[in-house]
């Protein structure tokens, strides 16, 4: 092969990137008011082609990716799924649908499974129809438990996933039992970390911390029943830490993220931050986004810190957090992520939960802004 | 919940359904892929799973480390870590 010339030693101590995670499309039939896609995902509706994909899907796993997530919007809203799943199982990766399961029926996943499809991701909103149905502002819970049961009759291993927030997060118990109902080996209660139209709906979707004590007490409780049966994973809102996470274990570092018109990402909502250009992988290579270009090597490492980072003891720990939580509460992303409290502006953080330990009312509040393309054109901003 | 089921030398293990074992170039290991997730395993981890096809006992993947690594004795270890594979569905016995 000819490219075999050109793969030689890396750029030093880059790793290579071990995730990708191709966002074919940002159209879905859903419109969940927490959505992490950017706010202004309608400006451009011009999606990369099938073939465009393929030679992405090479040179990513040429590099060392080995993970591949397909996303969205809604991933099997793009008919070409099955191809590109073909192609990416064929190449050798572990390929991963996540899927809100509308547009998944017998014929589709006979076809994905026949594509060596490794592992399907479905999400609910909700243990109940009226919330999943009022969150997602769809009537789709019975047709996401339709598509439960397709995963189980093929032989899928069952992901579930469900985002959990103000709205929901008193559920969890039947959130939960619907797990179990479906036989889900994994369960993922992801609390609404606060981008995009999260963003834009704080108000409603953050939880008190009594909600959140209450929440975490019951999943352990559940942990200790079901023993190995099913994992479950119950990620706290960095809005409740003290330390920042370690973003997207490290800017650049294991994760790539290509969304629906070809720019390269270091995580999926990296296009928000200011003064700074994305490469696009229709101008250049994968190879060079990774290891050569200003976007992904501007946050990498530790050398762009400033204090209280520089000095911090636990800088290599967590990396300074999330980039674009700094830019989004503390107006730059170089800043340290506002969720440690060794923040200056930490503050904005705890007036934001101590608002929040408020009994909502009703009347004040603004309403929810639900996704879709007329809100995403009349926001026009990305977060 | 499954009591751990005891390991006989006649056990017949495989890799746990929705797993996957592959050597991958890139970080010169074997990686077992599951989903959304992948352990990056060292050298005597690769070894024990690769041997584990669904077909070999026990005591013939035993035998065949002992055979392979010109040594003996490594029988306890294989249980071991078959135990706690077992435990995190790495492997499953048929």
């Amino acid at each position: 092969m000819s490219a075999a010339a050109s793969e030689v030693a890396p750029t030093a101590g880059i790793g290579p990137p071990l995730w990708l995670l191709a966002e074919l499309t940002y159209r879905c039939p859903l419109h969940c008011v927490f959505c992490y896609n950017p706010v202004d995902f309608a400006r451009d509706e011009t999606e990369l082609s099938t073939d465009d994909w393929l030679r992405v899907l090479g040179e990513a796993r040429a590099l060392g990716a080995v993970q591949c997530g397909f996303s969205g919007g809604e991933p099997l809203q793009r008919d070409d799924l099955e191809i590109l799943v073909a192609e990416a199982r064929r190449l050798g990766y572990y390929t991963n649908l996540l899927t809100s399961g509308i547009g998944l029926n017998e014929e589709r996943i006979a076809r994905l499974k026949q594509a060596g499809l490794d592992h399907i991701q479905l999400s609910f909103q909700d243990s109940t129809r009226e919330v999943n149905d009022f969150l997602s502002s769809t009537r789709t819970f019975d047709l996401k438990r339709k598509a439960a049961a397709l995963i189980k009759a093929h032989g899928y291993p069952m992901v579930m996933n469900c985002v959990i927030h103000r709205m929901n997060i008193d559920h969890i118990d039947r959130i939960i039992e619907l797990a179990v109902e479906l036989d889900a080996e994994y369960l993922e209660l992801a609390n609404t970390q606060f981008y995009s139209w999260a963003h834009i709906n704080r108000d409603h979707l953050l939880p008190t911390r009594e909600q959140l004590q209450r929440a975490e007490a019951a999943t352990n409780r559940w942990r200790e029943q079901l023993g190995t049966r099913m994992k479950i994973f119950f990620v706290v809102p960095d809005y409740y830490e003290t330390r920042p996470k370690k973003c997207m274990n490290g800017w650049g570092n294991v994760f790539l993220t290509i969304i629906p018109d070809g720019t390269a990402l270091p995580c999926h909502t990296a296009r928000m931050l200011p003064g700074l250009e994305f490469p696009n992988v229709r101008d250049i290579s994968v190879r060079d986004i990774w290891y050569s270009s200003e976007g992904f090597n501007r946050y990498r490492g530790t050398g762009w810190m400033k204090e209280p980072c520089r000095s911090c003891p636990e800088r290599e720990k967590d990396l300074g957090g999330c980039r674009c939580q700094a830019y989004m509460l503390a107006n730059d992303p170089a800043m340290a992520d506002p969720v440690c409290d060794k923040s200056p502006h930490h503050g904005v953080i705890v007036d934001i939960v101590e608002k929040a330990q408020a009994p909502r009312v009703e009347a004040e509040a603004k309403p929810l802004v639900f996704r879709n393309s007329k809100e995403s054109k009349e926001l026009a901003r990305p977060f | 919940m499954n009591a751990q089921m005891i390991i006989a030398s006649d056990s017949v293990p495989r890799i746990g359904h929705g797993f996957r074992l592959q050597w991958e170039e890139a970080q010169q290991a074997h990686v077992l892929l599951y989903p959304e997730g992948m352990v990056k395993l060292n050298g005597s981890a690769g070894e024990i799973l690769t041997r584990c096809n669904g077909t070999a006992p026990v005591g013939a993947i035993v035998a065949d480390l002992e055979q392979r690594f010109a040594t003996t004795g490594l029988e306890a270890d294989v249980l071991a870590f078959l135990s706690m594979a077992q435990e995190r569905r790495w492997v499953e016995f048929a």
